[in-house]
């Protein structure tokens, strides 16, 4: 097993810091030096409250703690041991790493022997030579610490570029070859100077640590950088607004340079995008020293900074239903979900009926039950439904503290009947789960919602806890489909009798009865959207019909075996080298290659959301709501159309409010390389010269028979072959809407708000699939073509342009597992937060990863089943082993892999 | 440029062990010395004879008081399979041992237990040329915590610390090194701070004797919170000392293999050095003691090595030469966990 070299930290927590990883902030008001506050309470030892500043660091984000009782007054040692014992005893605050920071190497030495966690020494150096230096490194691989290296040496502090880069080369390579220092270990300080202190030489001091830690990031392998931020500001103390510009301009920059933490006040730090842009002008003036006057502008700017404020209100007007009974106007605003008046109207019916429980077996359950016949009729649809859940969740909220004052009442409730719903382990999706949620709880049913990324022993335990009745089980991408099989299994092996409800974009009939039934010898039903779950429920549970209910399900699964087992036996694959000579007929040496004006990387930290919107696609945002059809044209169907035009409406005002209080930022990466196809490989290269490989993708072919004329596709055909003599490019992209869209979610989901949660994710993914668009159209005018295409805002939409899009995982190329080399490629965790999971799912969720293609003759096509002989050539392209490309591509094999195992005791034989 | 030390023979050894099989570690000590009837006369035999204090339970001292039993019990478990046997040690570093006043005698139980332990050894392989067998040293956690204060009203307060910790741990150290086991194995591990003691102490004796012996690292996880007695999760608790690299890392005690096996399997997926397991034979029973049979023990462990999870296998608290010859059966034909 090899796993990727990063610096592994942990307190109660593990902390992991490697390529790919996001920006790490270590909490900086647990220092005596920079925080008068917890300098005041440590010396005169009030530890209960120099605690509470930890914590609030904890909370307000940060990642690691640092710690620094330097102060003249104190016996540090003795304090740094006493207030990190007493941090141990916090599992709040002891969940992160802690850095310990002294300049006295016997305080570190004290703090680490307090420490079980991996803690960072902050810091050592060559300022007392190199004897000294490496004496106390050996110790810090002895308690197993990872170190800062400020960079100092004999001479004293490195204040240019080129200072602090030939320190910390020379302390590099004293770690790494006279101790055997472990890189990734090492977390180089290359002293973050004051500027704007009117004095001519600092002027430089922030360019020259950016560029330090670029160099050092590109030269030094493993290395990480560090910087305490506060110091950059110094000169405007007191001027908060300031300060807070300057240092989140300055990490913006030095993040794109690479560093990987800095010393920051986690919870302070301004974004970027919303430094005004007068002052982000003169702020990066300074910091990046493009003026000689800079200093002084920024001074008088700062004189004038005012702040502003004020919050305009609504008014809302009467209606004529609020002249009925109070029992009419909860059906009514059940019915309708409105929620303007839910509250005194629970309370009017609170004190009428004189009971809380009274008003929700009443009038409201009522409702409800209104609500779930017009849904199971079909008159009503699910964003009504969504709605009407949002008014009742309303409701119970505000009885609830009621009936936890009536104590006898409490009991009553645990009648329901529990489901439990999570999406798996690796997979980050939960518009569709929430929605099927939130129909159950319409229809009575209490729903344990485990959130997402559920790993089995946490579902299986929560079944028990909370004794449910069914389990529910969703999932989007392909790799979800495995770890479902292993929650069968798990539930099998640990005696369950619990239904399994299988459900999720990725999940089908099929694979349900051939992979995950038979697992699982009691009842697995998949469910394929909303609208039946209901009724499987009630199937299940009803104690009846739930015997030939099961059945009914388990002979239809026999038939899809069966069904599933013929197609296999059939065989009628074509042999790769076959299917190979069938490739897409191009000829090359006439073909138009379109010739980009640049390549390389290039990031967009903020993609205007307002542009963003030109580009939406509206058909999957309202098939997300079950209501299929084609936008606009759905808005005026005869069935559907009112309810799809209320459900726009409300989406728009959502929308209108992201845009305008920018709750969203859209973050894109795209690259556009010169490659060349080599097989059914594509290689990309540093320059047009193809001095060298820096990366491949690797791509599947289509093996069906097909008629004559018609090509086996593989995305590889739509690049020139190496052998061509031509020079071609390859584009590749990933966007995101942001961690922000959950959180955003959340606030509402919070606030008993399903419905508004679930607009927010899903326009969270129109922003993610709109931005991928804006970045093709930004691509294609690279590539020079996309400058005089002149499309209509329909044909974009459609996708008449010339070339293709297709993403990771899905039909033209069903392997998850090239999102890998994408990833390396685009650096794409860096410049946009989003991280793989086990599975392969992209977090957050609205996001989007892919490909760009330019050839005219480019298009989408399903790849299909793949045979054993491509599925072996293709493990060797990519060095991987045959059983783990089998697991990634599972559900595209023609073949089953597990028959041929049996009776071989040792697999990985095979696979040599 | 790196001066690294030598290796001692057996790192060569046990490799060469985890890559061709899976191997065998032995099951409880405490739950086969309980089948002798032991008297306070057996405990402090003749040398102990005026000791000021009840020696009873100190199960540690046999190995000077009653050899006999102690050595009978390792032959138990080399001829049930076990390619590693643990030292009777578990207990006796100064810092445990001062509940019974014998702080002075640790060096000398020590070699008791590494004699007894080597001889059986010896004797079995002499007896049975071709197979190669290991003694561990056992290195137990001691009875205090350096990361938890003992007085709930004094969070900030210590039992014990680290620099008394590495004193403590170097002295066991030197002894069992002294007293020829083939690679110590670091236990039952609930406090990780302790064990980072117990880390820098092994490599301050290695670099005095010029040598490096194997180590094995064993955490123990005790409840289904998947944190140790301490609080870390498994990849917490092995970012904090995979510096030691390890010749293996594992899990046991607390837990039987089925609650275990989350935890094996997380920790599997993450170490890259070799993996090993020792769990009690289940939960214990309203009298504390073990019912979980052997036939029940192997088919639990017997999925962790089909899963590809495992190079060493044993057994804790409950476990007999029984348990071990039924897992020895079950994994026979599993291929061993390539780190």
């Amino acid at each position: 097993m090899t796993r990727t070299p990063a610096l592994r930290l942990s307190g109660l927590e593990p902390l992991i810091i490697g390529k790919g990883s996001s920006f790490m902030m270590v909490g900086e008001r647990t220092n005596v030096t920079g925080s008068p506050k917890f300098s005041k309470l440590i010396i005169a030892g009030d530890y209960e409250t120099a605690l509470s500043v930890a914590r609030q660091q904890v909370e307000s984000g940060a990642n690691i703690l640092d710690v620094n009782v330097d102060e003249g007054m104190l016996d540090s040692e003795a304090v740094m041991e006493t207030f990190l014992n007493l941090l141990a005893a916090d599992p709040e605050i002891s969940r992160v790493p802690i850095m310990i920071d002294s300049s006295k190497w016997s305080v570190l030495e004290k703090g680490v022997k307090c420490l079980q966690g991996k803690s960072i020494l902050n810091s050592i150096s060559l300022k007392d030579g190199e004897e000294t230096f490496l004496k106390r490194a050996r110790l810090a691989q002895r308690y197993g610490a990872a170190v800062i290296v400020m960079a100092f040496d004999e001479e004293g502090q490195a204040a240019t570029k080129e200072d602090k880069v030939r320190i910390c080369t020379r302390a590099y390579r004293l770690l790494v070859d006279k101790i055997g220092f472990d890189p990734e270990d090492i977390i180089f300080d290359p002293n973050i100077l004051t500027v704007a202190t009117g004095i001519e030489e600092h002027n430089n001091y922030a360019v020259d640590f950016i560029e330090a830690v670029r160099e050092i990031k590109a030269t030094l392998p493993g290395a990480k950088t560090s910087g305490g931020l506060s110091n950059i500001s110094f000169s405007f103390r007191g001027n908060n607004p300031v300060r807070e510009a300057m240092h989140s301009a300055f990490l913006y920059h030095a993040i794109s340079a690479g560093l990987d933490m800095a010393i920051v006040n986690a919870g302070m730090l301004e974004v970027y995008e919303e430094i005004k842009p007068e002052l982000l002008i003169m702020v990066e003036d300074v910091l990046l020293n493009r003026r000689p006057d800079a200093t002084e502008r920024l001074v008088d700017y700062a004189e004038g900074l005012k702040a502003v404020g004020g919050d305009p209100k609504e008014q809302k007007a009467e209606q004529a239903w609020r002249s009925g009974t109070v029992e009419e106007r909860l059906q009514h605003a059940l019915i309708k979900g409105i929620v303007d008046y839910i509250d005194e109207d629970t309370e009017e019916a609170r004190v009428k009926l004189g009971r809380p429980l009274l008003v929700i077996e009443g009038p409201l359950m009522d409702g409800m039950r209104i609500v779930g016949d017009l849904f199971g009729v079909g008159k009503m649809f699910l964003p009504q439904v969504v709605k009407s859940a949002r008014v009742m969740k309303k409701a119970v909220a505000f009885l609830t503290p009621f009936m936890e004052a009536e104590k006898a009442a409490a009991s009553d409730t645990s009648s329901a009947k529990k489901i439990l719903m999570a999406t798996v382990k690796g997979d980050v999706h939960d518009i569709g789960k929430n929605i099927v949620g939130v129909v159950l709880a319409c229809n009575g049913y209490e729903v344990v919602d485990l959130g997402v990324m559920v790993p089995c022993d946490k579902i299986l335990a929560a079944a028990k806890e909370h004794k449910v009745d069914i389990i529910g089980l969703s999932g989007l991408i392909t790799p979800s489909l495995d770890e479902m099989v292993h929650v069968a299994r798990e539930m099998k092996r640990a005696n369950f009798d619990l239904p399994l409800l299988i459900g999720g974009a990725t999940t089908s009939p099929a694979h349900t009865a051939v992979k995950i039934a038979g697992e699982y010898q009691h009842p697995v039903i998949h469910v394929l959207d909303a609208s039946r779950v209901v009724g499987v429920a009630a199937e299940l549970l009803s104690e009846d019909r739930k015997d030939a209910y099961h059945l009914q399900v388990e002979a239809n699964h026999k038939r899809l075996r069966e069904e599933h087992a013929g197609k296999r036996a059939k065989g009628d694959l074509l042999p790769l080298d076959v299917a190979r000579e069938n490739i897409t007929p191009i000829d090359w040496a006439k073909a138009d290659l379109a010739v980009p004006e640049k390549t390389g990387v290039l990031t967009f930290d903020e993609i205007p959301l307002a542009e963003l919107v030109e580009y939406f696609d509206w058909s999957p945002f309202f098939a997300a709501w079950e209501m299929r059809g084609r936008y606009p044209g759905l808005l005026s169907d005869p069935e559907i159309g009112a309810q799809a035009t209320e459900l726009h409406q409300d989406a728009l005002k959502v929308l209108e409010t992201i845009v305008k209080e920018k709750r969203f930022r859209v973050r894109g990466v795209c690259a556009l390389w010169p490659a060349n196809r080599v097989g059914d490989d594509v290689e990309l290269y540093a320059n047009t010269q193809r001095s060298s490989v820096i990366g491949k993708f690797h791509m599947l072919r289509q093996q069906n028979k097909k008629p004559a004329g018609q090509p086996n596709y593989s995305l590889a055909d739509f690049i020139a072959p190496r052998d061509s003599g031509r020079i071609d490019t390859i584009g590749g992209f990933a966007v995101t809407a942001g961690p922000e869209v959950g959180e955003y979610a959340d606030s509402f989901q919070n606030n008993h708000d399903d419905y508004t949660s679930l607009l927010v994710k899903a326009i969270g993914d129109r922003f993610a699939e709109a931005a991928a668009e804006w970045l093709h159209k930004q691509c294609r005018d690279l590539w020079g073509f996309g400058k005089t295409e002149n499309l209509t805002k329909e044909e974009f939409i459609r996708e008449k342009y010339r070339g293709i899009r297709p993403a990771a995982g899905y039909p033209a190329g069903p392997d998850h597992t090239e999102k890998w080399e994408l990833f390396r490629l685009l650096d794409a965790t860096k410049h946009t937060g989003i991280t793989l999971t086990e599975s392969l799912a992209m977090n957050p969720a609205s996001s989007v990863s892919g490909l760009y293609f330019a050839a005219p003759e480019s298009r989408y096509f399903a790849v299909g089943k793949l045979g054993r002989d491509q599925i072996e050539d293709y493990a060797k392209r990519k060095g991987m082993p045959v059983a783990e490309v089998e697991k990634w591509l599972g559900p595209y094999l023609q073949y089953d892999p597990d028959a041929e195992l049996v009776g071989v005791c040792m697999p990985g034989v095979l696979n040599s | 440029m790196i001066t690294t030390l030598p290796n001692h023979e057996s790192d060569a050894l046990l490799r060469e062990l985890f890559t061709r099989r899976i191997a065998l570690l032995d099951g409880a000590m405490g739950t086969m010395i309980q089948r002798h009837p032991l008297t306070e006369e057996d405990f402090r035999g003749e040398r102990f004879k005026n000791h000021g204090h009840d020696l009873k339970g100190n199960n540690d001292i046999l190995s000077i008081t009653r050899p006999d039993v102690i050595k009978g019990i390792h032959r138990g478990y080399f001829d049930a399979g076990s390619d590693v046997v643990e030292t009777n040690t578990f207990s006796t570093t100064t810092v445990s041992q001062a509940d019974y006043g014998l702080e002075g005698a640790v060096r000398e139980i020590n070699l008791a237990g590494a004699k007894v332990a080597r001889e059986a050894a010896d004797e079995f392989m002499a007896a049975n040329p071709g197979r190669r067998v290991f003694v561990a040293g056992a290195v137990g956690p001691t009875n205090r915590t350096a990361s938890m204060s003992p007085d709930v009203n004094n969070p900030g307060y210590r039992a014990v610390n680290f620099d008394g910790l590495v004193i403590s741990y170097a002295e066991q150290i030197e002894a069992l090194l002294d007293g020829g086991v083939d690679l110590l194995l670091l236990e039952t591990v609930f406090d990780t701070l302790n064990l980072k003691a117990a880390i820098f102490a092994c490599e301050e004796v290695f670099e005095k004797r010029g040598m490096r012996w194997p180590i094995i690292l064993s955490v123990t996880i005790t409840d289904a919170s998947g944190r140790t007695l301490s609080g870390q999760t498994v990849e917490a608790f092995w970012n904090s000392v995979r510096h030691s690299k390890p010749l293996a890392v594992g899990i046991n005690c607390a837990l039987g293999a089925a609650e275990m096996r989350p935890y094996i399997e997380e920790l599997s997926n993450i170490a890259d050095c070799y993996i090993s397991c020792y769990p009690n034979a289940g939960l214990p029973n309203a009298f504390g003691g073990y019912d979980q049979t052997a036939a029940e023990m192997a088919a639990l462990v017997g999925d962790f090595a089909a899963q590809g999870w495992i190079n060493l296998l044993g057994g804790c608290c409950g476990s007999t030469p029984e348990h071990i010859a039924a897992i020895a059966e079950a994994v026979r034909l599993h291929p061993p966990r390539k780190p």
